[in-house]
């Protein structure tokens, strides 16, 4: 997945701007940044969510710019939301199941991928019942019921404790280790930095800089986007 | 060149008085986040009022306008923002349109107790005074709305930009709890807003009863008229929105003077508010995916296979016994009432299950009807046919109307309604202007309670199938794309298909049950589909419970008992019709209705 040269403005307000990274399949690429730079924007550009003013969004060489959230979905995109989109009126088993009859894929499969994410014991619950923490992983669940070949996760360890948030660095590894693309927008340092094999820093809606988790730490300007 | 001016110092002053009911909607809306669906209602109680003090009380003109204008209508305005509209703060859009709807449908029924129907000629202002402009003469009363058009707008303008008042009015559109934080008490504004907007709707109203007539349907319907004119300001900006009414006003008086005087171009008028609505909605970007926020609600049980099979059985059985034992006027009447149950059962999958609601649903029944009629057979394939009429309808109206949501949508489909109403099923094509066309029923089905049966298995099928939706992959999806059209279209759901599919499907019931509906009565009109039935159907469907096939069968019982109740007891005709507009603006947040107290009390656990 590459992002070239992508701006978004809301009226006068650059929200995004000129930013150009990409996400290599089989890693776990970092998005960083303080609240409002503009990573949630990106996830919505790159799902098709929201049209770019500016840019363009390429998967596998091929311009998707054009094409609406449902078809990016069917050439591998999936998504997890910040503020949560579970389908509250369904249950956790139903909202996984509505991911996998959109692909045609059998809905036994459910279970499995509930599992995966350690949400077994929630099935049969009403979805907007469960605990934040437990939602998000739904979310993960049911993106991963598309088979994503690109999997973008919008801070997925808020809610999640320590024990959780280590077993989700597993998880993130199983699933670049099968192939997958992974970004990851984290506010979760020590998460970010254990699992990423490289890292974008975006400030104020541009790119400040991109290398690996060490090299990132180490770059002024991110201490200063962070601190000051 | 005279009869220009003419025409334009017309249009200019009924859109002066289009612009003095509009500016009050936005108004309200853009502070409470409420669309006051009964804005052009009270607007229509008030002038009756104002008939009332002036005409029939004697006061002097100036006086009782002070007198509504400044006192009565301000004070409804707070008690309906007091006692409906603020525990509706935050709920969707759905919830806030039925509570809406319900206070328009009971301020008819008040209408209509308190002034019976009877002509109520009023006054203009000024009778004596008048200007010549050219050839043209300008009467006071034209001049007076001129004057309050141009005292509104500014009076606006000085409120919103020059006073603190004004400045937390325009904060809290933005973001109330924002507001909020800063001192300022948002329902304190939202109750300001109410007072003025119907204060406005009040004197729009008054001001246009020279030319509208005092009627309580048509003044009602201003609301169409005033929502068109606030779109073109987005329903935020008064400006545009003066603006829009200014054009409304134009574009109407231009058409009176230079469109032919024929059946059809007559109807043409009255449907131009309605057309100009499609005009400025597809004109209006497509509404974005709202993102954010998890949204769930609690429907009533839905039963499984076997269930629904045993149900529909015992309801068949309690059917078939029926029609064996009731006379053929009675039998007739349950028929009415299976019939209008199915037509809610379309509203079931739409708006229970689909979270659309359309104030639209009935013309889809008109649709139908008038298929079957026009087809004039006695096979079964005529209902099939009006079925497949009506869906394809509602997916013609659904490509355009569903580019927008919610609101804008809802408002949509009644503009439809409307359209429908003047344009089509008025025409020659349909019914005609007052005439109506004879159905005979099918082979077979002769006798009233032979049509009980039939109205009971198609019932039993539809709402099978209904239930069948919900178990299924469709209805997983529906209520998926209710709760999160973001989510789903990033699971690779073409949301937009959905939508126009459960849309189709939908009028496709309404219209099955139009077609049954016709042959039940054996004479049908354009009358029995007007505009207005939209409105107590989406009541009762709310009031019995639009989530659940049993609050259909009740809803249309209901629906089928209210007209014999008036006529059984016409002293409480209209009180009647308040207290289902009162009920349905106090159930409006439990969409699951009066049945779902039925299945409390089954299963008590």
């Amino acid at each position: 997945m590459r992002v070239d040269g992508v701006t978004v403005r809301f009226g006068d307000v650059v929200a995004v701007n000129d930013v150009t990274l990409s996400a290599d399949a089989g890693a776990v690429t970092g998005l960083i940044g303080p609240n409002g730079a503009g990573k949630t924007t990106l996830f919505d550009v790159i799902t098709g969510l929201r049209r770019p003013s500016a840019g363009r969004v390429l998967l596998d060489g091929a311009d998707v710019t054009a094409k609406g959230p449902h078809q990016r979905s069917r050439l591998g995109v999936a998504r997890t939301f910040q503020r949560l989109e579970v389908f509250g009126s369904l249950t956790v088993w139903e909202n996984v199941v509505v991911a996998l009859d959109s692909r045609r894929r059998p809905a036994r499969l459910a279970t499995e991928l509930l599992d995966r994410v350690g949400l077994g014991e929630f099935a049969s619950r009403q979805a907007d019942t469960v605990p934040t923490g437990a939602a998000r992983l739904l979310e993960l669940a049911r993106a991963l019921a598309t088979d994503p070949r690109l999997l973008l996760l919008d801070e997925p360890s808020s809610g999640l404790d320590r024990q959780e948030t280590d077993a989700f660095g597993a998880l993130l590894r199983e699933l670049t280790a099968e192939g997958r693309a992974v970004v990851l927008v984290e506010h979760d340092m020590d998460l970010v930095m254990g699992c990423c094999d490289r890292v974008h820093v975006l400030n104020l809606g541009q790119l400040l800089t991109s290398g690996t988790p060490d090299e990132v730490r180490s770059h002024d300007g991110v201490r200063e986007a962070y601190l000051g | 060149m005279t009869a220009l001016l003419a025409y334009t110092i017309f249009g200019l002053v009924t859109g002066g008085a289009y612009a003095v009911v509009a500016s009050g909607l936005v108004l309200t809306y853009s502070t409470s986040k409420v669309f006051n669906v009964g804005h052009g209602a009270i607007g229509m109680v008030m002038a009756f009022l104002y008939w009332e003090l002036a005409e029939n009380r004697g006061l002097p003109q100036w006086l009782a306008l002070l007198v509504v204008v400044g006192g009565c209508a301000p004070a409804f305005g707070l008690l309906i923002e007091r006692f409906v509209m603020r525990r509706l703060a935050g709920a969707p859009v759905g919830v806030t349109l039925v509570a809406g709807v319900g206070v328009l449908v009971g301020l008819i029924g008040a209408a209509q107790v308190i002034w019976p129907p009877q002509a109520r000629p009023v006054r203009p202002f000024l009778d004596a005074f008048g200007v010549h402009i050219g050839q043209s003469f300008v009467s006071g009363h034209d001049l007076v709305t001129l004057a309050c058009a141009v005292l509104v707008a500014t009076g606006l303008y000085l409120l919103l930009n020059r006073t603190r008042t004004g400045l937390a009015m325009r904060a809290c559109v933005d973001d109330p709890a924002l507001a909020g934080l800063y001192g300022i008490r948002p329902t304190r504004l939202s109750a300001l807003s109410w007072a003025i907007g119907s204060a406005l709707a009040a004197l729009g109203g008054i001001l246009l009863t020279p030319v509208v007539q005092l009627d309580y349907v048509t003044m009602t319907l201003l609301v169409i008229t005033a929502y068109t004119a606030a779109l073109v300001g987005r329903l935020r900006s008064l400006p545009w929105t003066f603006a829009g009414a200014l054009g409304l006003g134009l574009v109407q008086s231009y058409a009176v003077a230079y469109l032919p005087s024929s059946q059809f171009w007559i109807a043409f008028r009255a449907a131009i508010p309605a057309l100009l609505l499609f005009v400025v909605l597809l004109a209006l970007p497509q509404s974005p995916l709202r993102i954010g926020g998890v949204k769930g609600s609690r429907g009533v049980a839905v039963p499984n296979a076997r269930l629904t099979a045993v149900t529909a059985a015992v309801f068949l059985a309690v059917v078939l016994t029926l029609a064996l034992v009731v006379d053929a006027p009675v039998a007739g009447q349950l028929a009415l009432g299976v019939v209008f149950g199915t037509v809610l059962l379309s509203m079931v999958l739409l708006t229970g299950y689909g979270g659309v609601v359309s104030l639209g649903q009935f013309t889809f029944v008109g649709v139908g009807a008038v298929t079957v009629a026009r087809l004039g057979t006695s096979s079964p394939w005529a209902l099939l046919a009006g079925a497949a009429v009506a869906g394809a309808v509602g997916a013609l109206v659904a490509l355009p109307a569903l580019r927008v949501r919610g609101l804008y949508l809802a408002l949509a489909t009644l503009g439809f309604a409307q359209l429908m109403d003047k344009l089509v099923l008025q025409s020659p094509i349909a019914f005609g202007v007052r005439g109506s066309l004879q159905v005979p029923r099918l082979a077979g089905v002769g006798s009233a309670q032979a049509q009980l049966v039939l109205a009971g298995i198609v019932f039993a099928l539809v709402g099978a199938g209904v239930l069948a939706v919900r178990r299924g992959r469709l209805g997983r999806r529906l209520i998926a794309v209710r709760d999160s059209p973001a989510a789903c279209a990033t699971l690779g759901v073409n949301v937009r298909w959905i939508r126009v599919g459960v849309f189709a499907l939908s009028a496709a019931i309404a219209g099955l049950a139009g077609g049954l509906f016709a042959q039940l009565r054996e004479t049908v009109a354009a009358s029995d589909f007007q505009l207005f039935n939209n409105l107590p159907l989406l009541l009762f469907a709310v009031i019995a419970g639009v989530t659940s096939v049993t609050g259909a069968a009740l809803g249309g019982l209901l629906l089928m008992l209210l007209p014999l109740l008036q006529s059984g007891f016409p002293a409480l005709a209209g009180v009647l019709v308040v207290l289902l507009g009162v009920a349905a603006a106090g159930l409006a947040r439990d969409p699951n209705g009066l049945v779902s107290w039925i299945f409390r009390a089954w299963r008590p656990s």
